[in-house]
């Protein structure tokens, strides 16, 4: 259906991707696997019509083809749903369905009439149970995501290209993406699926190419295929899966909250995290799971001092209350905070690696009110040498760094605070196998030096992995505290609201 | 011998804005026989001076992703003060009490005027949470209309020569407002490379939410950038009020333009986090050379305004194009 020959791209010198071969097939999900960085998203951006300038053709059902603009690709029938949805917040989902598509009366005007009917009718194919006026705000981004479907049907595309279409939806959603997937399958469209998540892969994709250093190293069936097998591909060698050692000494506690409560911002008699309390051991990994809106993220944001207004509760670091009113608090007390969204509150993008690393610690980098660059430097040089950060040195701006050395200079700018607790926020989201292992390691070696970890996650395999203990919340309460040898069975029981 | 672009690009446009001063001066130059002599020189720097103060201080709100439009008025304000209290005094007849001002005086009330109205801006931006566009051009008419009221719609004359020399004097051989704005940007200078101070301003710009997570205090910084901004065009006020002996009510007035351009043609960008000062100073001699030269060719006012806008835009886009390929 679509074919690839020799595709080379380079930008102001840097090759991303040297004669890429590939193939996609109709009526089957076409697997794209690589490491950040491999290629994948300038391929994708090509072939979409993104990057109208390459060398190397493209053959469309046979056809040689060379898209100027995405909406060339869409009217010739390539479809892609990008990680970041393209949907206008305030519109209905009839108006985002048709933008830039409406229909018209022989008047002129637009035939919203036609158009309700005609989403309807995807909605209905999709199994959207919303009404087509429904604004995309009030959807999730599960539903989101169907909309963006329903838009690729609308102009019949053939090739429908999904970059990493789970990664922030819950798993009851990922089920439906699944089962709308295996019709588009029967219907003979051709998919193209990006994704991290090997699980995932192995039970949606029929066919996978892997790229590597923006090369296709190798293609074929998924069938016969194991984890190490792909895992090998992507990264040229074979990575050894991790697992802690589960400690029986008794541990001292580090951190314990009581009764942590957080208000809704707008609906103040509502709250969003209820009567949390627990304890973080010195040297202990707590994994806290949770699906999405259970109040994982808010509870480690109040406890680094995002929400005062809205908080009470009682906080205890080494046995000794601590009032935390600002992150700068938090900080002083020994706490860092790993967040979600890297690109926005880990880093400050356009500054460089250096800069990025001292920011939280500057004051002890100032001598007669002056910062003192040579220690600065070594600071940053140390730790871009411990962490393996890959970066042609530490001047480079943060910007030009992959996913995973961008989480490194995340977790070097907060061990260059000492913390006695170190609060991780999905510390793998959007990495590669290779940085992902790198960074569980660290994170074990940090518990061992008796360092405490709580780590957010939506994934159970990451927690099963590195967790000493798991909590489970659900719906802004915590549900449970499990072994980590309970079962995903039980941690997923506890984690569905119960309220449904 | 042909040398490949490549190898050139990087030197060609880290130095982009200097070579444009360049080619601009070797222009006029060509052009006009009166434009390279000393006291023409001497004369450009010293106009330059009070746009380098006040787009020093731009620079800063700029590169925390912010705007002050108020400077002009904060300007006019603050040397209207100064002159006001140098040639009057308080007087308070009820108390039959009458307070006099010292030249130093009147500066020190000058300065202090522009760092508290600076110092509101960033109150107001800080705790209401307001866009800074709308709360410094809410100061911006404020100032001007407080400006009204103070000199009572006339200029204020007659300052003094002591006062007057801080404008007209010189000082081993150099205009004292061209040292004054000198150190003014050396200090800056130093504040943004050497203190944590200027890291933040940075950080807070590139990306307000990793700043706060790091524990930058925004809203004390965002204060400061708002203070030193209206203290650095209190600088300019007093400069202008003593070059002219005179506090014009309407002093000042689109000030505010003059200095973005500055500090955009400087190649800081608008949406913040980068820039630097070095560059907003040559942006401020790019438009004062630039100014000089239509002069002293003889071109019309109006065609002027024209040739500067159409020197904004070209900075813009060729910093734009620029940095794209980063």
């Amino acid at each position: 259906m679509l074919i690839a020959e020799n595709i080379t791209k380079r930008f102001a010198g840097v090759t991303a991707l040297e004669n890429v071969c590939l193939e996609f097939q109709a009526g089957k999900v076409n697997a794209v696997i690589g490491e950040n960085g491999a290629g994948k998203s300038t391929l994708m951006k090509i072939l979409s019509g993104v990057y109208p300038d390459y060398e190397g053709r493209i053959l469309f059902k046979g056809q040689p083809v060379r898209f100027a603009s995405p909406r060339e690709a869409q009217d010739g029938g390539i479809a892609i749903i990008h990680q970041e949805l393209n949907l206008i917040p305030y519109l209905s989902i009839t108006e985002n369905i048709f933008l830039g598509r409406e229909l018209t009366t022989q008047w002129g005007m637009l035939d919203r009439k036609a158009m309700r009917l005609r989403t309807q009718q995807l909605l209905d194919r999709l199994k959207l149970t919303v009404s087509p006026e429904t604004l995309v705000a009030e959807l999730k981004v599960g539903q989101q995501q169907v909309v963006e479907i329903a838009k690729a049907l609308l102009i019949d595309s053939e090739v429908i290209i999904m970059d990493e279409p789970t990664s922030a939806i819950s798993e009851s959603e990922v089920e439906v993406l699944f089962s709308i997937i295996a019709d588009l399958k029967k219907a003979n469209k051709t998919i193209v699926y990006i994704s991290h998540k090997l699980d995932e892969l192995f039970k949606m994709a029929d066919r996978f190419v892997v790229l590597r250093d923006g090369k296709s190293i190798e293609s074929g069936d998924m069938r016969g295929m194991t984890h190490d097998d792909i895992i090998r591909k992507m990264v040229g060698r074979s990575v050894h899966a991790i697992r802690r050692k589960v400690g029986s000494e008794l541990v001292k506690p580090l951190l314990t909250v009581k009764n942590l409560c957080l208000k809704h911002p707008v609906r103040t008699q509502e709250n969003l995290l209820k009567n949390i309390s627990f304890q973080v051991g010195r040297g202990e990994i707590v994994g806290i799971f949770g699906l999405m809106g259970a109040g994982r993220t808010e509870l480690l944001e109040t406890l680094f001092g995002l929400h005062p207004k809205r908080t009470s509760s009682t906080i205890e670091l080494n046995g000794q209350k601590i009032k935390v009113n600002k992150p700068a608090d938090a900080i002083e007390a020994g706490l860092a905070l790993v967040p979600e969204d890297r690109k926005k509150d880990g880093l400050v993008l356009g500054l460089d690696v250096r800069t990025n690393i001292s920011l939280t610690n500057l004051r002890s980098l100032e001598q007669g009110g002056f910062l003192n660059k040579t220690k600065e430097t070594a600071l940053a040089k140390k730790y871009v040498a411990d962490l393996k950060i890959k970066t042609s040195s530490e001047k480079q701006t943060a910007r030009n760094l992959s996913g995973g050395n961008q989480q490194k200079i995340v977790l070097s700018k907060w061990l260059a605070t000492n913390p006695k607790l170190l609060m991780l926020d999905e510390p793998t989201r959007g990495i590669d196998v290779n940085a992902k292992n790198e960074i569980y390691k660290l994170i074990l070696q940090l518990a061992d030096e008796g360092m405490g970890i709580l780590v957010v996650s939506s994934e159970l395999p990451e927690i099963l992995a590195i967790s000493d203990r798991i909590l489970v919340m659900s719906e802004g309460c915590l549900t449970s505290e499990l072994s980590v040898d309970a079962s995903e069975d039980e941690i997923l029981k506890a984690a569905i609201p119960q309220t449904l | 011998m042909q040398i490949p672009l490549q190898t050139y690009r990087p030197v060609l446009l880290k130095f982009q804005s200097l070579i444009a001063l360049l080619i601009l001066c070797v222009a006029i130059g060509l052009l006009s026989d009166k434009f390279f002599t000393v006291a023409n020189g001497w004369n450009v720097l010293r106009q330059i001076s009070v746009n380098v103060c006040i787009s020093v201080g731009m620079t800063l709100v700029v590169l925390t992703a912010g705007i002050d439009l108020s400077v002009g008025s904060v300007l006019a304000l603050s040397g209207a003060i100064a002159a006001g209290l140098l040639r009057n005094g308080i007087e308070l007849p009820a108390n039959n009490l009458y307070i006099g001002f010292t030249v130093f005086g009147a500066i020190v009330a000058g300065l202090l005027t522009g760092s508290v109205l600076g110092g509101f801006n960033g109150w107001a931006i800080t705790r209401f949470n307001l866009p800074p566009f709308v709360a410094t051009l809410a100061m911006l008419t404020i100032a001007r209309g407080l400006t009204m009221l103070w000199t009572e719609g006339f200029p204020i004359t007659g300052l003094g020569d002591s006062f007057t020399f801080l404008g007209t004097g010189w000082f081993l051989g150099i205009p004292l407002p061209v040292w004054i704005s000198g150190g003014i940007v050396l200090v800056v200078v130093l504040l943004m490379d050497q203190t944590r101070f200027g890291r933040y301003v940075y950080a807070i710009g590139g990306s307000e939410s990793a700043a706060r997570l790091s524990g930058v205090n925004i809203n004390r910084i965002k204060m400061l950038v708002y203070t030193i901004a209206g203290g650095l065009a209190a600088v300019g006020g007093l400069l202008v009020t003593s070059r002219l002996d005179s506090a014009q009510p309407n002093a000042g007035t689109s000030y505010e333009l003059d200095s973005i351009a500055a500090v955009v043609i400087g190649g800081t960008s608008l949406s913040g986090g980068r820039g630097s000062i070095l560059g907003t100073v040559q942006g401020a001699v790019i438009i004062g050379v630039l100014n000089n030269g239509l002069v002293l060719l003889n071109v019309s006012p109006f065609w002027q305004q024209v040739v500067k806008g159409i020197v904004i835009l070209l900075a813009v886009i060729i910093d734009k194009s620029s940095s794209r390929n980063d």
